[in-house]
């Protein structure tokens, strides 16, 4: 297997693709968003329970490659409690992170995503989650990646 | 009998590493390689004979028209047509199917009619369609696909009570890019022939790997890409029946297509340059003509059984995969040149990645055919499609690729 290909499926995203966190609905959501990618017809959506501006809870569902599913999952984890802010904040590290390589500076879960960027075709796969939370934080009920550059 | 070893030497671009290994392409439903004599024959036709077609009096223009119209006459005997007029250059399947819905469809639906389509059927077979009922009021109704992996084909018992009065037009692939399933066009044709019912054939799968004889299936519509039939990408054809064209309106309107324009009005021309307005794409249809010598060079009977024997072995040799759901019908006889195929644990872009990285090029998702992926509970499958240059070899570099996937991901 090539440093390439081990980088991409590191330990961290194997595990949650094998045993997701927070996935299925939450019956308690308060706002819901369904992320799209027509690509590849993987589905993902974010379920939210909003207290005040914090993600009280958070859950996802849908089907996607094992990048999606992992991405999505360690996302939930991460959310859990944050304001919409930070979510934003936390979206635009990881964003940075998959498109271009760079490990975090803060020692996170996260860096095991930097490997995706050497895979331009599955940018996408990593950010549907993602795409979807930020979609219900604003309220929105849809979102395709193809109305996002990546 | 073509001597399929020596036939990789033809295809130039199959003789280099990918990731550090030998290039296997098995991604030929989505588009074939091209042979060296039809790269050349494009690249000659810009170096010697480029010039518009038709409306020229000089010699590269007549050339160009002649080597053209040639390229129709050669593509019309390639599907045995009865008249080249009946050979509409289009730039692929997609068009050629938005062609006859858009201009067929506008001058014969209504409120009221129904366009039977099949479950199994590309986006490009089926949104043209959700287009044309949208404008006309007509409304879509499908031919189901039996089993629970698409194995049983479509459900024939029930065509008859489908293919009701209200039925206009039937549109059917010839083959299914996502399944495999190579359909009884022949029989379908008859049956809607029967009550009056004009056909259409997406025939982008099946146009470069089997003969295909318009006359012998009946068909009113045949539509096919070139790029699939290792012709080049950007030319495909219409063939439609002489007396349907000729109640057709335009489907574009421009320069080529009208015998006289007033400042009010126009009359047209009879086909095929009634659809084809503007400079046609002549130099790309040059070398679909190339193209057709060339498949026709090994023999499209020859095609076929080398690209269903190569499908028949990955099929059992994919079948030892544990867990792995094959899709389309299990009898090799009724499975075109491709294997689709699911593992429950492992998503199609995963296995399509690790293949990569083996010089193995698949495809990986819903193959622009999502309705017939949800109704069988799948995002997506994996395909391998084979073409002339595809060996036994190359199989079995595939299942160990797949192996070593599988016990990746599930341990």
């Amino acid at each position: 297997m090539s440093a390439d290909l081990s980088e991409l499926y590191q330990q961290v995203i194997l595990d949650h693709n094998k045993r997701p966190r927070n996935r299925g609905r939450l019956p308690a959501a308060n706002r819901v968003a369904h992320g799209d990618n027509p690509s590849c017809g993987d589905q993902c959506s974010v379920y939210l329970r909003m207290d005040g501006d914090r993600i009280g809870d958070i859950s996802f569902d849908g089907s996607g490659c094992a990048i999606s599913q992992a991405s999505a999952s360690l996302m939930t984890t991460l959310l859990k409690g944050r304001s919409s802010a930070e979510a934003a904040e936390l979206y635009k590290n990881f964003h940075e992170i998959v498109t271009t390589g760079k490990e975090p500076e803060e020692i996170s879960d996260i860096a095991a995503f930097a490997g995706v960027h050497a895979f331009p075709a599955r940018i996408k796969c990593a950010t549907l989650g993602w795409h979807a939370a930020i979609e219900a934080l604003k309220g929105g009920p849809n979102v395709t990646t193809e109305s996002h550059t990546d | 009998m073509p001597n399929w070893n020596d036939i990789r030497r033809d295809f130039p671009i199959l003789h280099q590493q990918v990731n550090g290994k030998p290039l296997v392409y098995l991604d030929n439903a989505a588009t074939a390689q091209k042979p060296r004599v039809v790269i050349d024959t494009l690249s000659r036709f810009y170096e010697r004979d480029n010039a518009n077609v038709h409306r020229g009096l000089h010699a590269l223009s007549n050339r160009a028209t002649d080597a053209f119209e040639g390229a129709r006459t050669r593509v019309a005997k390639f599907i045995n047509a009865a008249d080249s007029a009946e050979v509409i250059f289009t730039r692929g399947t997609t068009e050629s199917i938005n062609l006859v819905a858009a201009s067929w469809g506008e001058a014969n639906l209504k409120k009221g009619d129904v366009i039977l389509l099949t479950e199994m059927e590309h986006h490009s077979n089926l949104v043209p369609w959700q287009l044309i009922a949208a404008r006309t009021g007509a409304t879509l109704r499908y031919v189901p696909v039996l089993g629970a992996n698409a194995e049983g084909g479509l459900d024939l018992a029930v065509l008859d009570s489908l293919l009701s009065p209200e039925v206009k037009i039937f549109a059917f692939t010839h083959i299914s890019n996502s399944l495999g399933t190579i359909n009884p066009v022949v029989e379908l044709c008859a049956r809607a022939r029967a009550r009056g019912i004009v056909t259409v054939i997406d025939g982008a799968q099946s146009i470069g790997h089997m003969p295909v004889d318009v006359r012998a299936i009946d068909c009113d519509f045949f539509a096919f890409s070139g790029h699939k039939m290792a012709g080049v990408t950007g030319i495909g054809a219409l063939y439609g029946r002489r007396a349907l064209l000729d109640a057709m309106p335009p489907y574009q309107g421009g320069g080529g297509m009208i015998s006289n324009v007033d400042f009010f009005t126009s009359r047209w021309k009879p086909s095929p340059e009634r659809f084809e307005a503007g400079t046609p794409n002549f130099a790309d249809a040059v070398a679909l003509g190339a193209a057709c010598d060339y498949l026709d060079g090994l023999g499209r009977e020859q095609i076929a059984k080398h690209d269903a024997e190569l499908a028949a072995l990955a099929y059992q040799k994919l079948a030892t995969l544990p867990g792995i759901r094959l899709l389309g019908p299990t009898d090799p006889a009724l499975r075109s040149g491709l294997v689709s195929f699911a593992f429950p644990d492992v998503h199609a872009h995963d296995v399509v990645t690790f293949a990569d990285e083996d010089g193995i090029a698949l495809r990986g998702g819903h193959h622009c055919n999502q309705p017939m992926m949800r109704k069988l509970g799948l995002t997506g499958t994996t395909r391998a499609s084979f073409y002339v240059y595809n060996t036994p070899e190359e199989i079995d570099l595939l299942v160990a690729n797949l192996a070593k996937t599988l016990k990746f991901f599930t341990g």
